[in-house]
C-alpha cells in the first residue's frame, strides 16, 4: 500500500460523496429554519447540528421539546430514531475494525446514512482495499457532506428569523418526515411496522408524557420483525 | 408559533445527552465490540426502528395539526398523503417534499 493509492481512494470517496450534498443541504437548511421558529438562536441551532449530526433525530427532539415532553421521552424517542446507527456501526466493523481507535472514533462521529451506504457499497466492489484505504474512502465520502451540514444549518437559522408568517411552516416537519419514511417502505414488513406505529400512536395519544410514541415505536418494531419472520417462513414453505 | 418557549437549560441538556447517546450508538460496535456478529433477533428489530418511530411521531401532527388547534385540516391531510404517495413511487425524498409542499400551498391558496 502506497501513500498515493490511499490518497486516490480518498478522492474517489470525495467524488462518490458529492451528490449527497443535494440531499443534505435542504435538510440542514430546513432544520435551521424550523429550529429558529421554535425559538433557538443561531448559535444554539448550529451547536445542535454540530453535536448531533442526525437530521431525523434533531427534528424529533425539536418537535417533542415544543410539545413540552419530559426530557427522558425526548431522548428516548430521538435515540430510537438513531438506533439504525448501531446497525451501521456493526456492519462497518469488519471493514474498519483494524484501523486506529482515534480514526474509528472520528468515523463514528461523522457517521450518517449517506456515508454509510456509499462506503459499504464501495467495500463490496473493492475487496482488495486495505483497512486504511477503506477508512480513507469513508472520510472522503463524508468530506463534502459534513461542512455543508453545518453551513446550511446556519444559513437556515439566519433565513428563519426573517421568514414571513403564513408559510405554514408548522407542517414542514411532518412533510419532511413522511418524505423520509415513504422510500423506506420497501417491504411488507416495513409497511406493517409503519402502519402499526400510526395506529398505536393515534390510539395511545391520550397517554401522558408522550409515552404513546414509545409504545408505537416498540409495537412497530415487533410487528416489523414478526412480519419478516412470517415472510421468511412462507418463502421457505 | 403558539408553542411554549423551550428553556435554555432543557435545550442544552437534551442537546448534549442526545449528542453523547448518538455517538455511543455510532461507536458501540466499531469501537468496542469488534467484529463479533450481533444476534439475529436484535438485528431483526433494529431494521425497523426508523419506520416504527417516525410514523408514530408524524401521525398525530397530521390528524390533529397544532396550527388548527387540533382540528383535522384538508390541506394538511392532502399534503401528507401526497408526500407519502410521491415518496413511495419515486423513492426520492426531495421530490416527495416538493410534492407535499406544493399540494399544501395549492389547497391553502384555493381555500384561503
Amino acid at each position: 500500500m502506497t501513500l498515493t493509492t490511499t490518497k486516490s481512494v480518498y478522492w474517489k470517496g470525495v467524488r462518490d460523496g458529492l451528490p449527497f450534498i443535494l440531499v443534505v443541504a435542504p435538510f440542514a437548511l430546513l432544520f435551521g429554519v424550523v429550529a429558529t421558529e421554535a425559538g433557538l438562536n443561531v448559535w444554539e441551532t448550529l451547536a445542535f447540528s454540530v453535536v448531533v449530526i442526525a437530521g431525523a433525530a434533531q427534528f424529533t427532539a425539536l418537535q417533542l421539546m415544543q410539545e413540552n415532553a419530559p426530557t427522558v421521552i425526548v431522548l428516548a424517542s430521538a435515540l430510537a430514531v438513531n438506533l439504525r446507527m448501531a446497525m451501521y456501526s456493526a456492519s462497518l466493523t469488519p471493514h474498519l475494525g483494524a484501523t486506529p481507535i482515534w480514526q474509528r472514533a472520528l468515523a463514528a462521529y461523522v457517521m450518517v446514512d449517506q456515508s454509510y451506504a456509499c462506503s459499504i457499497l464501495a467495500y463490496e466492489r473493492h475487496h482488495d482495499w486495505t483497512p486504511a484505504q477503506k477508512m480513507a474512502f469513508y472520510f472522503g465520502a463524508v468530506t463534502p457532506v459534513i461542512p455543508v451540514w453545518y453551513a446550511m444549518t446556519v444559513a437556515g437559522a439566519l433565513i428563519g428569523s426573517s421568514m414571513p408568517a403564513g408559510l405554514a411552516l408548522d407542517f414542514a416537519v411532518p412533510i419532511t418526515f413522511i418524505a423520509m419514511i415513504a422510500p423506506a417502505l420497501r417491504t411488507l414488513a416495513h409497511q406493517a411496522a409503519a402502519l402499526a406505529s400510526v395506529i398505536l400512536a393515534l390510539s395511545f395519544a391520550f397517554v401522558p408524557f408522550n409515552l404513546g410514541l414509545i409504545i408505537a415505536g416498540i409495537g412497530g418494531m415487533i410487528v416489523g420483525a414478526q412480519v419478516e419472520l412470517w415472510l421468511n417462513r412462507r418463502a421457505k414453505a | 408559533m403558539t408553542d411554549p418557549q423551550i428553556t435554555t437549560a432543557t435545550l442544552w441538556t437534551i442537546m448534549i445527552l442526545l449528542g453523547l447517546g448518538t455517538f455511543a450508538l455510532r461507536f458501540v460496535f466499531l469501537g468496542m465490540i469488534g467484529d463479533r456478529p450481533m444476534p439475529d433477533w436484535l438485528m431483526r428489530h433494529l431494521r425497523y426502528t426508523a419506520v416504527a418511530v417516525l410514523p408514530g411521531l408524524v401521525a398525530p401532527l397530521v390528524v390533529w395539526p397544532t396550527a388548527t388547534d387540533g382540528v383535522l385540516d384538508l390541506p394538511r391531510l392532502a399534503a401528507a398523503l401526497t408526500t407519502l404517495a410521491v415518496g413511495y413511487v419515486t423513492k426520492n425524498v426531495l421530490a416527495a417534499i416538493f410534492g407535499g409542499a406544493g399540494m399544501l400551498y395549492l389547497l391553502l391558496w384555493l381555500m384561503g
